[in-house]
């Protein structure tokens, strides 16, 4: 690869760094380096969405063994390999019937322009799945549009409303984020357009503060409390999610599922978000790999696993990915960024305006400020008004397709009629840290790198 | 301790007509008082007997009905209130008519903490005191409290009334936005942003009709008027230590 540098003022260009036989520092590298001088030249800290961005422990570190002698495969295009699932079936009297477990997590309209909103709930709804509502409540456009909408209550309680509560098909009480365990949040002033500020109870044009931890109760005795009381309000009909903050996940888990929650959500550190410090998205929090054993752990030694059922969430991909989040133990998944990105996201039709914002299509991140050329982190009427709700739907739904043929592809390849059969033992791992936190072998060998030690 | 046993399905043994119907919580359940509240049409009236402390009482009524809870009432009792209104003559727990749209919600006694949290209208009165987060996150309710509130009390409130006859704990109105607070005692002190305002003829007027509408004879004069300087409404670094 060519590498062109910036030349000093005056100075000849240099066509070619790698002319020179320079050598980048590994720990001051040029994005380093940035960093550091933009912090110098503005004196705060850098925000961004599109969560992390640094390598880490990835579903990328698993491979499936698929059948050959020991194991019966299905045939690929002849034998039925079934997909649905059940969600909040434990004590909800209406749980969800999902005809794929790949399902959309919550982004918030504010964060996300409302035909952005629109497309999500046309594109899950076509392929029978969910999508979620987020902070700044329920729009018409994403109830119309959703056949099973999930309604977050977070901590910050924008547009909660009782009315909106009853029409939801299932409850997720928001923890925390995979992208920032334990982190608010901060909507800059740009996005609080009439609308968004009429349905946040907020000034026209003022930095949002969202906050970090529920205001009416503190710690899981309460949340038990809490449920009851939405459980009441529903009268018992609707199922209550708890979602997290991959961090400590065996111990979170453990208290959602006594606090009563019919479905627990895990979001890994690879999720994204709509706008939060940089340093806290690439430091705080666990992989997804890393966390789905630990909550699968704490709902085994509960009894309770598939009963409460685990939604698994934070750079999910592709059907390769689906289908290693459920064989860890997953009853589903949720995906936000794929789901922008099929939506249109950093499309390279856009590049020119991309380029003008000092980025290109590809690394597009700075969803606060506003001004997504793609029309879909936005509230400007223009650009937003450049997504096509029918079509972006469309694109979302072959994508949900994709997900799905692809997880059944390699679920067949392992011998299952359905997703839920895929299990650990399908699993090895390319390398020792991948298998220490899957908790599956070392790829040619049976040894699990902390097998024993590893629990809790 | 809420039950997490499904409950079985209630019905109604007696439908109130237009009468008072009595639901006696040493005999039923609390699913079966709120079932009933949400079943109920409008202009009907309750009286709820032996709460003792039990929670989620009277949760997501949304419908033009009176109820009277006597005794007192644990978490969150009045919780999500939509229309009509709900007398406690107790106290209640944490969460009292949290989230609250419209309606009023009135306890004779004192409160927990998060007493109104993040209620978006209506009017919440308490005679007695409250818990520390009163108001927290309000969002168009009004509050009343005939006696003192804790610390951290109207902590980012973004709109509505807050109207205190006792005294405020510290941190009060931490990075409020366009609520106004009436303090009539001392406050111990002011959160992020929050600074004493003047006391106009129309926040006198203001005030006067919220002591009314609670009861209360408590002269406006006598009160302070505190909003937000609105400093902290936009990120500014010169700021970072006000947070």
């Amino acid at each position: 690869m060519t590498i062109t540098s910036v030349p000093a003022a005056g100075a000849a260009p240099i066509q070619d760094i790698s002319e020179l036989g320079l050598r980048e520092s590994a720990t001051f590298d040029r994005a380093t380096i940035a960093d550091i001088q933009r912090a110098a030249a503005t004196g705060v800290y850098d925000i961004r969405g599109w969560g992390a961005k640094r390598k880490v422990p990835h579903f990328d570190d698993l491979l499936f063994l698929g059948a050959s002698m020991s194991r019966y495969p299905l045939e690929g295009y002849r034998e039925k390999c079934d997909t649905d699932v059940v969600l909040g079936d434990r004590y909800a009297s209406r749980p969800l019937h999902l005809q794929t477990p790949v399902t959309i997590a919550g982004m918030s309209f504010g964060a996300l322009s409302a035909n952005a909103k629109e497309a999500l709930g046309r594109g899950a709804s076509e392929v029978g799945t969910s999508t979620t509502t987020g902070d700044g409540g329920m729009t018409p456009e994403e109830r119309g549009q959703s056949r099973h909408l999930v309604y977050q209550y977070l901590p910050s309680r924008y547009g909660m409303n009782p009315d909106d509560l009853r029409k939801a098909d299932a409850i997720e009480i928001v923890l925390g984020q995979g992208a920032k365990p334990g982190g608010g949040g901060m909507l800059l002033g740009q996005k609080i357009t009439e609308r968004v500020a009429g349905m946040r109870t907020l000034p026209v044009g003022i930095d949002q503060r969202s906050a970090s931890r529920h205001p009416d109760w503190t710690g899981p005795d309460d949340l038990e409390i809490k449920i009851g009381e939405l459980r009441e309000i529903t009268d018992w009909k609707t199922p209550i999610y708890v979602k997290i903050g991959a961090s400590r996940p065996y111990y979170d888990t453990a208290l959602a599922v006594k606090s009563g929650a019919d479905v627990v959500v895990v979001d890994g550190m690879q999720g994204g978000t709509a706008a939060t410090q940089q340093v806290f998205i690439e430091n705080v929090g666990i992989p997804t790999l890393a966390a789905i054993p630990q909550a699968v752990q704490a709902l085994q030694e509960l009894g309770v696993h598939r009963k409460v059922q685990l939604i698994v969430s934070g750079g999910i991909r592709t059907g390769a990915d689906v289908a290693k989040a459920m064989a860890l133990g997953a009853d589903a998944v949720a995906i936000g960024t794929a789901a922008l990105i099929a939506l249109g996201d950093n499309d390279p039709r856009y590049a020119a305006e991309y380029s003008a914002l000092g980025s290109a299509a590809g690394f597009y991140d700075d969803f606060q400020d506003g001004r997504d050329p793609a029309g879909i982190t936005t509230q400007d009427p223009e650009l937003s008004s450049r997504l096509d709700p029918v079509v972006a739907g469309k694109r979302l739904a072959n994508y949900l397709r994709v997900l799905t043929m692809e997880a059944q592809t390699i679920a067949r390849a392992c011998g299952k009629s359905h997703l839920h059969n895929l299990e650990p033992e399908d699993l090895v791992a390319l390398t020792i840290e991948a298998a220490a936190m899957a908790r599956v072998p070392l790829a040619g060998t049976s040894w699990i790198p902390g097998a024993g030690q590893g629990g809790f | 301790m809420v039950t997490l046993t499904a409950p079985e399905t209630f019905a109604p043994t007696a439908a109130p007509d237009a009468g008072q119907a009595v639901v006696d919580l040493a005999i039923s359940s609390v699913r079966e008082l709120n079932q009933a509240i949400h079943d109920a049409e409008d202009g009907q009236s309750w009286t709820v007997t032996n709460p003792g402390g039990k929670h989620s009482l009277a949760v997501g009524i949304d419908a033009d009905i009176a109820v009277a809870i006597d005794g007192h009432a644990g978490y969150y009792a009045a919780g999500m209130h939509q229309k009509g209104s709900v007398a406690i003559n107790g106290n209640a727990g944490v969460g009292l008519a949290e989230n609250i749209m419209s309606g009023n919600v009135h306890v004779t006694g004192d409160a927990s903490q998060s007493a109104a949290a993040t209620g978006h209208g209506g009017l919440v009165v308490i005679d007695g005191n409250a818990g520390a987060r009163c108001g927290i996150s309000m969002k168009g309710v009004d509050i009343v409290v005939g006696g003192n509130i804790g610390h951290m009390s109207a902590f980012m409130a973004q709109a509505g009334r807050l109207v205190v006859c006792g005294d405020a704990g510290d941190a009060l109105g931490d990075s409020i936005y366009e609520a106004r607070i009436y303090v009539k005692g001392t406050v111990a002190s002011l959160g992020a942003d929050c600074v004493e305002k003047p006391l106009r003829e129309e926040h006198l007027a203001e005030l006067a009709e919220l002591l009314a509408a609670a009861g209360r004879t408590d002269n406006p004069a006598d009160f302070k008027r505190y909003g937000s300087a609105r400093n902290l409404y936009h990120f500014h670094v010169d700021n970072s230590t006000a947070y």
